[in-house]
């Protein structure tokens, strides 16, 4: 049987594929993609964690995680539409308006 | 006793009616507050029959401050002293009511005018009704206010302005003293009300108190001589008295009908009534009575001499005043409290009268106050003219007029008190050539003689007799000053003023008959009379010729023995260059530079830390991650 190590060392790693994706990429699709890696590399987490524990909350859990990751980036990718059309760019370093 | 709550209740609805709606009178004001004070006057006067065959008034309206062992109330007490006053102020207010419809005519201040004089009779009112010190203060301090506020009535003037704010701070360094003397009232008797203070009073005759104990002085005084001398500094911020005298001649820049009702007949009288009030407590301290009678002595003197060579026809007036004010405070210093208040109730009327009359003359030469510009108006004016000739015999004392009656009786009694009441007396008498000396100098150089004014000054017609509504006061004052002394004397008010003050036995009994000092006195007057006559009455260069002979005495005189310049000198350019320093070196020096420098170096943190605020969210997410990355190691590391 794999061991626990070796689910925990793959979802650190897409965890981190996602973080440094999220921190670097400038562009917003890419970076929303790695936001679903993210989650994605959580929900092997609660898999492996449920399997091992014998518990089952975690395998429901990752529904809800699913459920909420399909709806983000239902509203994500209609902010990026939106964005898009109002500045004609998905390069985030020229949308910086939260400075004045 | 309702009715007798409506004596101040009256005007004050005058105050209030004509005050909140003033836009709406236009120049109508006196349809409300002149019938609103005349009734009060009336009902002044019931009360005043009242207490001829009946016992004195008392009513609590409501209980004001109610604290601990402390409480104090607004009272009406109506005895024979406060009756006597009320009558006066009243009255006068009344007329002062009905002249100023006619003085201020078109002035832009008209209904202001009338709702401040109104809320003024309210305060005066209060204070001769009060039973408590708390209420007497409150009203001490309400006159106070109204005379500032009526002073400045022409406020875009710079010499109002500036006098009104003199009057006001001198009136506040003797209010500080009252102040003072009323807490020490309170911590020694326990109670403001009049008639409890006065019952403790044998109880605490030989008290002492150590009043510089906060110098580490062992001086011991006694805490009844205490009391009235603080309380008397009050007095004398008030009335005018030597050292805080010099806010009253400077007051004269106000309307005239203030002049006569605030700076002669009533508000500068309160220092003397309260005396006369508070006369258990000054008959218990004998170096309490000899401060006073001095001052007052002083003051009559000074005042005098002043008056002597001032072009300024209310100045003149106004030193008249200060000086009979000296005279009142004497009397009450030599224990004649009857005779003072006697006094100051003839001398209302006549003073009053001078003031108004003085009003229709400036009034009739458009503005013109110097004496050496006037000349030859009796003609012009004969009513004004005979009244202020009037008023002029009974500010001189000569019989029958009403300054005769009680001036000559404040002089008798001061002689009756032993070798320093002939010193008081002496003074007395001087004063009274001096008088007599002024006052006609002034009827000399104003109605008689040359005209030294221009035609063409004053809208281009010649002066003009004022109108109706300015001489019936003047009449109805006229009548007041020659029969009030009469009356006084012949209805004994003495007797009755008496039954509600305590006079203390006097201890010498005069070396002179009293016919004898009465005649030293009319020939005072008619001496006086008689100098002016050969000095001012035809063309004379005896004046100038004295004036140059004694230089350094007329200067002395005119420039008001120096006074200003020497309160300019002392304290006043100190505290301008004290404050100028403190401006300079604490204000801006120290605490503007600690507030700017907190200012400051809040902004430049800030500008350094706004460099942080990238507006790039990928930058606020990485530091995020690396706190986070942080805060994660640590706590394996810890473990």
């Amino acid at each position: 049987m794999v061991p626990l190590s070796w689910y925990v060392a793959l979802s650190s790693t897409l965890f981190l594929i996602g973080l440094v994706g999220v921190l670097i990429r400038r562009n917003i699709v890419i970076v929303l993609l790695c936001i679903e890696i993210m989650l994605n590399a959580v929900n092997i987490n609660f898999v492996a964690f449920s399997k091992y524990q014998h518990v089952i909350d975690g395998q429901i859990f990752v529904f809800f995680v699913i459920t909420v990751a399909a709806a983000e980036v239902a509203v994500g990718l209609g902010i990026i539409i939106a964005l898009f059309r109002l500045r004609e760019t998905i390069n985030i370093d020229e949308i910086n308006i939260l400075k004045l | 006793m309702l009715p007798y709550l409506l004596i101040p209740l009256l005007p004050l609805s005058g105050f209030l009616i004509v005050g909140l709606l003033w836009p709406y009178f236009r120049g109508k004001g006196h349809w409300i507050t002149v019938p609103l004070v005349a009734l009060s006057c009336f009902l002044s006067i019931r009360a005043f029959m009242d207490t001829l065959n009946g016992p004195p008034l008392h009513y609590v309206v409501y209980n004001w401050i109610h604290s601990g062992h402390f409480s104090a109330s607004i009272s009406i007490m109506i005895d024979h002293l406060t009756a006597a006053m009320l009558v006066m102020v009243t009255l006068v207010s009344t007329l002062v009511h009905l002249y100023t419809v006619g003085y201020m005519k078109d002035d832009s201040g008209y209904d202001r005018f009338f709702s401040y004089i109104s809320l003024f009779t309210f305060s005066m009112i209060m204070l001769l009704i009060s039973d408590n010190l708390l209420e007497l203060f409150f009203s001490w301090e309400g006159v106070g206010f109204c005379s500032y506020i009526l002073i400045v009535h022409w406020y875009e003037r710079r010499p109002s302005w500036l006098a009104a704010n003199k009057a006001f701070i001198m009136n506040r360094i003797g209010d500080f003293g009252f102040l003072l003397g009323i807490f020490l009232t309170y911590t020694v008797f326990g109670t403001l009300d009049y008639s409890g203070i006065f019952q403790q009073i044998p109880a605490h005759l030989n008290d002492q108190i150590l009043p510089f104990s906060a110098f580490h002085s062992q001086t011991s005084a006694s805490v009844i001589t205490v009391i009235a001398l603080l309380l008397f500094v009050g007095a004398v911020g008030k009335s005018a008295q030597i050292p805080l005298h010099p806010w009253l001649p400077d007051a004269m820049e106000g309307p005239t009908p203030i002049s006569a009702l605030i700076h002669a007949a009533t508000m500068v009288t309160a220092g003397i009534f309260m005396i006369a009030r508070l006369s258990p407590i000054y008959n218990a301290s004998h170096t309490a009575l000899l401060v006073v009678g001095w001052t007052g002595a002083v003051t009559a003197f000074v005042a005098a001499t002043i008056a002597l060579t001032q072009r300024d026809i209310k100045k003149i007036v106004a030193y008249s005043t200060m000086s009979q004010l000296g005279y009142m405070v004497m009397a009450c210093g030599v224990g004649a409290y009857g005779a003072g208040i006697f006094h100051l109730l003839t001398h209302g009327f006549f003073k009053a009268l001078l003031f108004l009359a003085a009003g229709s003359v400036i009034h009739s030469l458009g503005g013109e106050q110097d004496i050496f510009r006037m000349g030859g108006l009796s003609k012009y004016m004969k009513l004004t003219f005979v009244t202020m000739l009037l008023g002029s015999l009974a500010l001189s004392g000569i019989p029958p007029f009403a300054g005769y009656y009680s001036k000559d009786l404040i002089l008798t009694e001061a002689f009756k008190d032993g070798s320093l009441g002939h010193v008081f007396w002496a003074i007395g008498v001087t004063t009274a050539i001096l008088t007599a000396f002024y006052t006609f100098r002034l009827i000399f150089m104003v109605f008689t003689g040359k005209e030294n004014f221009s035609h063409d000054g004053h809208h281009g017609h010649a002066p003009h007799e004022s109108p109706l509504v300015m001489t019936i006061p003047l009449m109805v004052l006229a009548v007041g000053a020659v029969f009030a002394g009469w009356a006084g004397e012949h209805y004994d008010i003495i007797g009755y003023l008496s039954q509600s003050m305590t006079v203390p036995h006097f201890s010498g009994s005069p070396a002179i008959p009293d016919d004898s000092l009465k005649l030293i006195s009319v020939i005072a007057a008619v001496v006086g009379i008689a100098t002016a006559f050969l000095f001012y009455g035809r063309p004379s260069s005896i004046p100038l010729a004295l004036s140059r002979t004694f230089r350094p005495l007329f200067e002395l005189s005119q420039n008001k023995w120096y006074f200003d310049e020497i309160y300019d000198a002392v304290f006043t350019r100190p505290m301008i260059f004290l404050s100028f320093i403190l401006w300079r070196e604490v204000d801006k020096g120290v605490i503007d530079m600690v507030v700017n420098g907190v200012a400051s170096s809040c902004q430049s943190m800030g500008a350094s830390l706004r460099r942080f605020q990238t507006g790039q969210l990928q930058n606020y997410a990485l530091v995020m991650a690396l706190g986070l990355f942080g805060m994660v190691s640590i706590f394996l590391f810890m473990k």
